[in-house]
């Protein structure tokens, strides 16, 4: 990789210069090793203990852990509900993203005051945002049932509701990330050359086919970026459900994500929590593989 | 002509979807604001998304019942903390990968990148049992260090510094200018805009972040903005004037932040976004 940029490059790097070297490289080298590299070995080697944390001595029980999560129907639960809600957060939250951008990709008056707007959420910490969106799903003195009361809908008990928590909560989770996708496709929008579409509309197509056949298609990449993206930040949600619902009710928003932090900090079950994490990784790994794979072929089609 | 007609027809459907859309994005902002201005006895009436009372003794009730100025202070010490550690750092790691020759150099790239694929959730509790072992909880040490350097933010310096030709640290070079002062002094300074991207992103992270400092720190002293914030939601919960006046404590910095650095951070996210 970085024998093609090699011409370009001075080696400026003497012997008598190995302490700036180290001084250069020793800080990011520590702790990535330390914070980023090595836990991912640690959780590894927990999972097969029994441990609280704080007694001297681990229990070896050799693939207990892993024979209990397969078991465990609350853990089932959480994988189930964490795959709907990151499904729901990465996609509807590119579609509606991407429908802004296509509409403030034109010369419109106060493009960038809309764009303010929409970004905002992107920047609110999500703390904030899940305390203020659970007041606001409150099912009788919140806004959003009393805005759908003027229009004489009665509206869903929302986070008590075991059907419409996990929807609610997504909904929270969308807004936050609609800005993100906006900004992403506009600036790939921008960098679709003119001459493609000028060129399309002389052949006769219309504007539904400049989106389908050239838009779409360019767009691929930055659409990948966004699914790989969402699936990694929306698979491991905490903050939200930690301040909307505590995984309730009845469970219907148990998150992974919660439950990890339960088992590690409330019942004190590090080895089981790490088989826990480690499902996150493994999940995580091969939906950005798949994802990869699928879309990857489509880019190389296209160009 | 009629070409010309639908075109503004178009625009104003466009304007319809674009305003409604707008609407719901800053929606909960209004009710923030509208609630933590009504006196305690009116937060349920009519209107609720525009203020018509002007009660600010919310904001100061809110601002004594916890210490949320320590909180604030915890924030701001932890958020410099990152912000200037990871530039620093990120920037060095990054000069080196490019500029510098030396053994192993890909092969330690490498598993730089493959650390971030490693998810949060797998270091959580490693992490936590590192911190204990040094005996860093509930420190700000706890807080910072872990977070000191970013691999992403080496990969933009990295690309940066590629991008820079050579000749202008050659020349420095056969003056006998050092690997340091050749650093801080003439290739710093041009890297100014990945630099404010990376001090924007980091502030920004470090300022909403939650569940890390939820779980390394323990003390009222301690607690950051954000774990106050849902210490208090847990306390006064049922006074949502209070609580939305605490909100907006918890909101304004980064908000503030970013709407003086609109500019940099929407570019920021386009390009790093595109180069992937």
């Amino acid at each position: 990789m970085s024998k093609k940029t090699g011409g370009s490059q001075t080696h400026l790097f003497f012997k008598k210069e190995r302490f700036s070297l180290a001084i250069f490289l020793i800080p990011s080298i520590i702790i990535i090793f330390v914070f980023n590299l090595f836990p991912a070995f640690y959780s590894f080697f927990l999972s097969f203990f029994n441990w609280n944390g704080f007694s001297p001595n681990k229990e070896f029980v050799g693939f207990n852990n892993y024979i209990m999560a397969f078991k465990d129907p609350e853990l089932r639960n959480s994988i189930i509900v964490t795959l709907i809600y990151s499904s729901l957060v990465t996609f509807l939250s590119m579609i509606i993203g991407l429908l802004i951008a296509l509409a403030l990709n034109k010369d419109l008056k106060g493009k960038s005051l809309f764009r303010l707007l929409y970004f905002i959420p992107v920047v609110t910490p999500s703390v904030a945002s899940g305390i203020t969106w659970k007041y606001l799903f409150d099912p009788y003195n919140g806004v959003i049932n009393k805005i759908l009361g003027y229009f004489n809908i009665n509206g869903p008990q929302w986070l008590n509701s075991t059907s419409w928590a996990l929807f609610s909560v997504s909904i929270v989770g969308i807004w936050k990330r609609i800005g993100f996708c906006m900004v992403i496709y506009l600036a790939a929008l921008q960098d679709i050359p003119k001459s493609y579409l000028e060129a399309a509309e002389v052949d006769g197509a219309n504007v539904w086919h400049l989106f389908r056949y050239i838009k779409l298609p360019l767009l691929l990449p930055s659409s990948l970026f966004l699914i790989i993206t969402g699936f990694i930040e929306s698979f491991q949600v905490f903050d939200l459900i930690y301040t909307m619902t505590n995984g309730g009710p009845i469970g219907a928003t148990d998150v992974l994500g919660f439950l990890l932090y339960r088992h590690a900090f409330k019942y004190f079950n590090l080895g089981y929590a790490s088989v826990i994490a480690l499902i996150i990784f493994v999940i995580l790994f091969f939906l950005s593989i798949v994802q990869w794979k699928y879309t990857g072929g489509g880019v190389k089609n296209v160009a | 002509m009629s070409h010309k007609k639908s075109f503004s027809i178009k625009n104003v459907f466009l304007y319809i979807f674009l305003v409604i859309g707008a609407f719901i994005s800053i929606m909960p902002f209004l009710w923030l604001v509208t609630t933590s201005l009504k006196p305690p006895g009116k937060i349920f009436s009519a209107p609720l998304l525009f203020p018509t009372h002007f009660y600010f003794e919310n904001y100061i009730e809110a601002w004594n019942a916890v210490p949320f100025a320590r909180y604030i202070f915890n924030s701001t010490i932890m958020s410099l903390g990152i912000v200037i550690f990871q530039t620093l750092f990120s920037a060095m790691a990054g000069y080196a990968f490019a500029k510098i020759r030396f053994k192993f150099k890909d092969a330690l790239f490498i598993i730089f990148l493959i650390t971030m694929m490693i998810p949060d959730s797998v270091k959580m509790i490693p992490n936590f049992l590192t911190i204990k072992n040094l005996g860093w909880y509930d420190t700000y040490t706890a807080l910072i260090v872990p977070r000191a350097v970013s691999v992403f933010a080496i990969f933009l310096f990295r690309q940066f510094f590629l991008s820079i030709p050579s000749s202008i640290e050659e020349s420095a070079r056969l003056e006998g200018c050092g690997l340091f002062r050749l650093f801080f002094q003439i290739v710093l300074p041009l890297s100014k805009p990945v630099m404010v991207t990376n001090i924007l992103f980091s502030f920004l992270f470090a300022w909403n972040d939650f569940l890390w400092p939820l779980i390394i720190t323990d003390s009222q002293k301690m607690r950051t903005i954000q774990v106050g914030l849902s210490y208090f939601q847990g306390r006064y919960g049922i006074r949502w004037e209070l609580l939305s006046a605490a909100t907006i404590f918890s909101i304004l910095p980064s908000l503030i932040v970013f709407i003086i650095a609109q500019k940099y951070f929407i570019e920021g996210i386009s390009t790093s976004g595109l180069k992937e």
